[in-house]
């Protein structure tokens, strides 16, 4: 069954997913600040844009270290290359149209919502947050429907 | 900043960032397999690193009283309204559609996978759209 399940094994995913929280705890514990990562698509913007929307202080406040805190990112996945990954850089088969229409459609429904898999999926859900187990559930749902449709679309 | 919170934030970042790599979450392939039924690994990385946050949340506020370095914990902001359930069934479209969500798309710039960009500037874009049709309302 667990072949079935998990044809690629499972010990990887589940110690990604143990440091992910880590890194999410930490955060917490050493500063009190909430690591969702859809905010810095928004945060980012209200240093070139003057618009209110993108003005507003849970923005400018948090701009600084939600940076920092995406570099972080980029500097962790180096180090797994470093240490564990390919020889050779990462590369994805999937079609370019697919990355750039799917990503303009993440970035919009994420900051409409407030959340993504890390803000909703960790975050909102280890804060006991029904609005965010609700969007799991619809995002999780709209995501499977749209995975199968871009099959049919001869997308990858 | 100051150089405290400068490195707490990067070496948190740096636990999820070495986490999503670890996980092959990086990998759009490996998310489209999933919400195609074929592997649900991400279930294992959703559900391990839920149960790590869930205690640290629900414990440090009780135990600690403070942050570290900050002066109070967060609380995050959450609403059960149009926007959060509409936003999140256009998320998931566009995660379908791409296998990439935003902390994927930054992380996996760490492995060399330069095609991400094109999901990082697509999501950048969204953003952007999403705040100005916010304002012109």
């Amino acid at each position: 069954m667990m072949q079935s399940l998990f044809p690629l094994g499972w010990g990887h995913y589940l110690a990604g997913g143990l440091l992910i929280g880590m890194g999410v705890s930490l955060l917490f514990i050493l500063t009190g600040w909430i690591g969702g990562m859809s905010s810095v698509f928004s945060s980012t913007w209200s240093f070139v844009s003057k618009r209110s929307f993108f003005q507003q202080a849970r923005f400018v406040e948090t701009r600084a270290w939600r940076l920092v805190f995406a570099a972080g990112l980029i500097l962790g996945a180096a180090l797994w290359w470093a240490w564990m990954g390919p020889s050779v850089p990462m590369k994805t088969g999937i079609p370019l149209w697919q990355l750039g229409a799917g990503g303009v459609l993440v970035g919009f429904g994420a900051r409409l919502s407030n959340g993504c898999t890390s803000g909703h999926g960790i975050c909102g859900l280890s804060s006991l947050q029904l609005p965010s187990l609700v969007a799991v559930l619809i995002f999780m749902t709209t995501g499977a429907l749209a995975a199968y449709a871009v099959l049919l679309l001869g997308g990858h | 900043m100051s150089f405290s919170r400068f490195l707490a934030v990067l070496a948190s970042g740096a636990l999820f960032g070495f986490g999503l790599a670890l996980s092959t979450m990086v990998s759009p392939e490996v998310v489209l397999g999933f919400l195609r039924f074929q592997d649900y690994g991400l279930m294992l990385v959703m559900g391990g690193a839920v149960c790590v946050t869930l205690l640290v949340y629900q414990l440090a506020p009780r135990l600690l009283g403070r942050p570290l370095l900050e002066e109070q914990f967060a609380i995050r902001p959450s609403l059960m309204d149009r926007d959060t359930l509409l936003g999140a069934a256009i998320f998931g479209l566009g995660w379908g559609v791409c296998g990439v969500c935003p902390g994927p798309a930054i992380a996996g710039l760490g492995t060399g996978n330069w095609d991400l960009l094109i999901a990082l500037a697509g999501i950048a874009a969204g953003a952007y759209l999403q705040g100005w049709l916010k304002d012109s309302r």
